[in-house]
This record gives structure tokens, sequence and C-alpha cells, in this order.
């Protein structure tokens, strides 16, 4: 669903090594490395905010993404419940976790930084991407948000292709098949 | 009420609902000082328009339009262009009022907002706009909160992006304009910022939120209206008293129960 071939991103300047590996429905990849390494500018080269130097990335048609952000959009004082945020992506026919969907009803904006970090993890699972891109997805989580992350990205993994960025090397081994080491960039 | 102001008291009353409604998505989106750009533009224009021998109207939507064009060509949002507008709009209403003789009559009823020269013309335009605004809105709402929430998704899935961000500039466009041209400038501008500043701060919900600034957008006129009319002022600046005065009691309103999670 997803090939990078020497693929080469930045946005002035080249920032990624070059980076070669594919992703294929039903896969869970990760990259791991060091922050500063690229790793949040490759995933940006996928969705096209970052421009590619060299290389070539390939998406199989129609394929539609779904992306997290290392740094979700968080407004300080907006009126919108977390139930109407998931039904603007179509990410509300899927039952959600036990724990975010006591949390559903209330504004996003009162919300702490763990239970808004799953509501928009689950919006990026639920919503119609078939490639799932995945930037440091456990950040401001705790143990008991990291394990519902981990069950809900395998939950989905069947239907999806998904690429995991995160520093977090204890997640990354719990939920990826296999996970590319940021710096050799081949898997 | 004596029949002379029915007309401009139910032209006010269409867009005393529209405006907050339209003003959430630009609270939303962090436009709101763009509406005074827009309406300050439309001013220009009602002006221009009348110089021109057109349509006080037609000419308060073609400065709303091209403030909306700018805005798009400019590639999005800068509260530095939008400052620029405020004082385009600003310094073209009063040098066109200072050289036209029916300039100077209207730009002082921009200014100042005076209602009561919105008529039959107003009412029908401002009822067309607000029965083709609700659905538009409806439609736009959810489209503008995913862009919001997720920027990056649009790109990502090259969506025809420009119906819902394009149409929401030329329907907030129409709707400055057409405040502009039936309230006057700052009434425009309250109604457009004060009701979904209180919303944002109180309603549990988005939904919540568009009835609440609804509901308060025509409660203020209704009160406006007959505060102006019973102790004869000028209609604008009564209006945006009753804003200032709803603001300052809402700080006193309880939030929604269970409407903070936070740590708690």
């Amino acid at each position: 669903m997803l090939t990078l071939d020497a693929a080469v991103a930045g946005y002035a300047a080249p920032v990624s090594p070059a980076a070669t590996f594919s992703v294929a429905r039903g896969e869970v990849v990760g990259l791991a490395g060091p922050n500063g390494s690229g790793k949040s500018t490759l995933l940006k080269a996928i969705l096209g905010s970052a421009r590619l130097f060299s290389g070539r990335i390939e998406r199989a048609p129609d394929t539609r993404i779904g992306y997290l952000s290392q740094q979700p959009v968080r407004l300080p004082e907006v009126p919108i419940s977390g139930r109407e945020l998931l039904a603007t992506l179509g990410a509300d026919r899927m039952t959600p976790p036990a724990r975010l969907a006591e949390k559903l009803d209330a504004r996003i904006d009162r919300l702490s930084g763990g239970e808004y970090q799953l509501l928009m993890l689950w919006a990026t699972l639920a919503g119609e991407g078939e490639l799932i891109l995945l930037d440091e997805p456990t950040n401001n989580l705790d143990a008991g948000h990291i394990q519902i992350a981990i069950d809900e990205i395998a939950a989905a993994r069947p239907r999806r292709a998904t690429l995991v960025v995160s520093h977090d090397r204890m997640f990354l081994d719990a939920v990826c098949m296999r996970v590319i080491e940021w710096g050799t960039a081949h898997g | 009420m004596d029949s002379l102001f029915v007309v401009p008291f139910f032209a006010g009353l269409t867009l005393a609902l529209l405006l907050p409604l339209v003003g959430n998505l630009l609270r939303l989106r962090d436009e709101w000082l763009a509406t005074l750009g827009l309406a300050h533009l439309a001013g220009a224009g009602a002006l221009a328009g009348t110089a021109l021998y057109l349509s006080n109207f037609i000419g308060a939507l073609a400065g709303a339009l091209a403030g909306a064009g700018a805005k798009q060509a400019s590639g999005g949002r800068s509260n530095s262009g939008y400052g620029l507008m405020i004082l385009a709009g600003w310094a073209l209403t009063l040098l066109i009022a200072a050289n036209t003789a029916l300039g100077e009559a209207l730009a002082h009823a921009l200014i100042d907002g005076q209602l009561y020269f919105a008529g039959l013309r107003e009412l029908i335009i401002d009822g067309i706009l607000l029965v083709c605004a609700l659905p538009a809105l409806k439609w736009l709402a959810p489209r503008l909160i995913a862009a919001r929430f997720f920027p990056e998704r649009e790109r990502a899935n090259a969506m025809p992006t420009w119906r819902w961000h394009l149409g929401f500039d030329l329907l907030a466009a129409l709707a400055i304009a057409a405040g502009t041209a039936t309230f006057g400038l700052m009434a425009s501008f309250a109604l457009i910022f004060v009701p979904p500043w209180i919303a944002f701060r109180r309603a549990p919900d988005w939904r919540r939120a568009q009835w609440l600034a609804a509901g308060l957008g025509v409660a203020g006129h209704c009160l406006a209206f007959w505060l102006a009319l019973t102790f004869d002022q000028p209609f604008g600046p009564v209006l945006v008293v009753v804003f200032v005065i709803a603001f300052a009691m809402s700080t006193f309103w309880r939030r929604p129960a269970g409407a903070d999670f936070r740590g708690r």
C-alpha cells in the first residue's frame, strides 16, 4: 500500500536520510530513532506536506490516509464534544474503548492531555483511512492508555497498513510486526 | 410597534439569527478579526456603490467579496492582512463620505449603525440569504471542524477543499455585507463576535453553541430594538452595549455540569 524507494525528505534542505521500505495492508511497521533524525519529516513527505528531494514515494491508487500528528491541534477554548469531533471524521461508527467512551460527551478543551491524545488517536484509527500514519502516538499517555493504544492499533491492523514513528521502543516492540532502525532505514 | 419599524425589525432579525452562526465558524477558524476587516470593506463598498449610483447593498457586497478574494489569493489567514483591510476600508469610507453629499449621510448610517433605513429590499435580500445560508452552514460545519483539527488530512487525501473553504469565505462575506448594509458596521461585527464568544465559553457542545449564539443574537436584537425606539437612541451603539452587558453577565454563569473533567 505504501512504497518508499531511496526517499529523501526535507523542507528547505534535506532532513531525513534515504528511506527504502514498504508497508502492506495488514502490516504495522515502526520507525525508531533519535530526535531530529527526520522521521516525522518523512511522514510529512508521504502526506505531501514536506518536500521529496530524491527517490520516490508511492501509494496504492485511491488509498485514503489517516494521520496523527506529533502535536495534534488543540484549541484553548472550543465547544465541541469528542463525540461531535468523531462524527465530523466519520469515525463515530466504531465502538470506542470504554475509558474513552465515558469522556465523549465532554468538551474536548476540558480533557486532560492524555485523554485528548487518546481521542485523537482513536479518531485516526476509527476514521476512513486505509493507510495510517502515527507520529509519536504515545505522547502524554499513561500506561493504561498506552495499552489501549496497543490494543486498538492491533484491532485495526487487518484492514489497514500502519506506519508508526515513536521513540518508545517498548511500545514499538509491542505493536509493530517489524521495526526499522532509523539510520539504516531499510526494511 | 409603529408600522414604519416593522420591516427594519424583521430585516435585522434575520441577520441577528444568521450572523452569530457564521461567527461561530469564524471563531473556530480564528478569523473573527477578519470580519471587522470585511465589514470595513463592505462599508467602503456601500459608499462607493452609492457614489456610482448603484445600490449600497451591491456596493457592500462587492467590497466584502473583494476582501474575501484578497484573503483567498494571499493563501489564507493573517492578522496583518485583516488589519490592512480595516485600515483600507476605514480610509475609503471616510474619503468617499468627505467627497460626496449623500456619502456623508450614508457613512454616518453605516458607522453609527442605524437600522431604521433598512427597507423591503433589505428584508427580502436578508431573508433569502438566511434561507440559503442555513443548509449551507449545516453542510460546511463538519468539514470546517475536521479541517481545523486535522489540517493535513485534506492535502494528503487530495480533497476538493476549495468547495468548503472558499464556500464559507463567500458566505461570510455575503453575511457581513448584508449586515453592514442593514445594521451598520460595528453592529454587524458585534453580532459576529460577542454571541459566539459567549457560546464558546459556555456551551457544552457545538450543537448547543449554535443554539446559544443564535438565541443571544435574536434576543439581543429584540432588546436593542426596543431600547433604541423607547429611548430614541441610535440602534447600532445600543446593540453593542446590550452585547457587552450580556458578555459581562455571562462571566457569572456557571459552567455546564460535568463539562470539566480535567484532573477531577
